[in-house]
């Protein structure tokens, strides 16, 4: 199934959604990464703008300033890191936080999974290193808070068709991630067996 | 030095190639990656695998029309030199000069430096620093110019890395498993389908060295020994059967290729190094003769 939505998003857009589906988005998704959740979490320092209903995306922009921006800044490449190193940080965003969506590569643990199941909430799978289509598809940087962080920010980027996104781990506990690496190690057995390995 | 004769205006040369080839490297995609890619959107019997494939072969075509760099990772530059007969050049000063071309690269475009210090995690801001950018340098009778190849090696796939060193009796098929293993954890971490470098045999130093320079080699060609080829071809066929499929979401495309790259070893040893490239195989490569033409391709 293909979803064509505009964030902010609610509980029911994001329980709608199952492992598999497409996504494309419109309106707000915020970037921030390592240090901008560090700040939040570990430094207690409540995050500076509203992030209810609000979609993640694990971030790591090239930017470079520009006067006619509304942020001051102009995307050059915006592409999307690895979201593991930011697990940790998932049950909270969700549960004090009100997000909904984490848009990020490679997955998230399985806590994370149980926590998009309680609060609602999902992870999208952008496809990693493809940054130039993922950047044609930020209008605009709208805001940059906490830019002592550069680049680790906190970004509001203004989205146009962003997607499309595999919903990778779904509100109803379902994960591809879990799915493709049980297939893998089961195959995993039978190619031993083909190759003579013991 | 009867008969090598000296690369004129050395200094400027490297800089602008070091410039040219960290930058190129990152925006336009070796064609044979590129075939490879689009070979495997045409056999994929996956839909969502087709669709994210479909976006790999986009991003080249963006970055192609706009001059971007394809993936925000300004990666971890490494330079693989080959110096041929008949051709003399100040070694030091040419690994300088494309050290200054990476930073220039990088403050004029400008780049994310990706580089810092491994303990107060410092960012100098030129893509440098202590043993950044890597060079490897080498000898070879083969050729008669200097041969400079340039990968910006991102790190998702760069943590996908490993080493093994497994004992005689662990045999071949101990290797085969330890690579397939390594593919199975490694999932969708390293942004595949990727480019699995393989390397068997030597020290742990060289082995590791191996594999990533197998990383290098063209989509597509198989290694010279009938043996290794094969093996190629069998680890290639297991590892995407396993199902693990582009980023990781399901699919038959888990690798474009795998090579083998292969030194003898101890009479104890049989060590084992994977090194994985991501989907979009970034090299550029620079063939300096000897009058000072330059030749730019992958």
């Amino acid at each position: 199934m293909e979803h064509r939505l505009r964030t902010p998003l609610s509980e029911e857009d994001v329980r709608r959604m199952r492992a598999g589906d497409a996504v494309t988005l419109d309106g707000v998704v915020w970037g921030l990464r390592d240090a901008t959740l560090i700040r939040m979490f570990d430094h207690g320092q409540p995050p500076p703008a509203d992030l209810r209903g609000g979609v993640l995306l694990h971030v790591a922009p090239n930017v470079r300033p520009s006067a006619s921006a509304p942020s001051g800044y102009e995307p050059m490449t915006v592409g999307t890191t690895t979201s593991l190193r930011m697990d940790r940080f998932t049950r909270a965003l969700l549960r004090d936080h009100g997000v909904r969506a984490i848009i990020g590569k490679g997955g998230l643990s399985d806590d994370s999974s149980a926590a998009f199941r309680e609060y609602g909430g999902a992870y999208l799978a952008i496809v990693g290193g493809a940054a130039s289509v993922e950047t044609e598809q930020v209008e605009a940087i709208e805001r940059v808070y906490w830019e002592d962080l550069m680049p680790e920010c906190l970004w509001q980027f203004r989205v146009r068709a962003f997607g499309p996104l595999t919903v990778a781990m779904d509100a109803a506990g379902a994960s591809l991630y879990r799915d493709v690496a049980r297939t893998a190690q089961e195959r995993l057995a039978q190619i031993y067996a083909k190759l003579g390995l013991g | 030095m009867t008969g090598s004769a000296t690369v004129p205006n050395a200094g400027a040369l490297f800089e602008d190639l070091g410039r040219r080839l960290y930058l190129d490297a990152q925006i336009d995609i070796p064609p044979d990656v590129r075939q490879a890619l689009r070979d495997a959107a045409a056999r994929e019997s996956h839909p969502g695998a087709r669709g994210i494939l479909a976006t790999m072969l986009r991003a080249i075509d963006v970055s192609d029309r706009k001059q971007t760099l394809v993936c925000q990772d300004t990666g971890i530059p490494i330079f693989w030199i080959t110096i041929g007969r008949g051709i003399a050049v100040d070694g030091a000063a040419m690994l300088e000069a494309l050290r200054r071309g990476v930073e220039r690269a990088t403050r004029e475009t400008p780049l994310r430096s990706s580089i810092v210090s491994p303990l107060e995690r410092k960012n100098r801001q030129t893509s440098s620093g202590d043993g950044v950018p890597v060079f490897h340098v080498e000898f070879s009778s083969a050729i008669d110019h200097i041969d400079i190849v340039m990968m910006p090696k991102g790190s998702g796939s760069e943590s996908m890395s490993f080493l093994k060193m497994l004992t005689p009796a662990d045999g071949e098929g101990g290797v085969k498993k330890f690579i397939l293993e390594t593919c199975v954890g490694a999932g969708g971490r390293p942004c595949p389908p990727t480019i699995v470098g393989v390397g068997i045999g030597g020290s742990s130093d060289l082995c590791m060295t191996l594999a990533k320079k197998a990383t290098l080699r063209p989509v597509g060609q198989r290694h010279p020994d009938p043996a290794i080829a094969a093996l190629e071809v069998e680890l290639r066929d297991a590892i995407n059967s396993t199902g693990i499929g582009p980023m990781g979401l399901g699919g038959d495309t888990t690798v474009l290729d795998v090579h083998v790259e292969a030194a003898w070893t101890h009479i104890t040893l049989n060590p084992v190094a994977v090194n994985m490239q991501c989907w979009r195989g970034e090299r550029r490569r620079a063939r300096v003769y000897p009058d000072g033409r330059v030749d730019i391709g992958y």
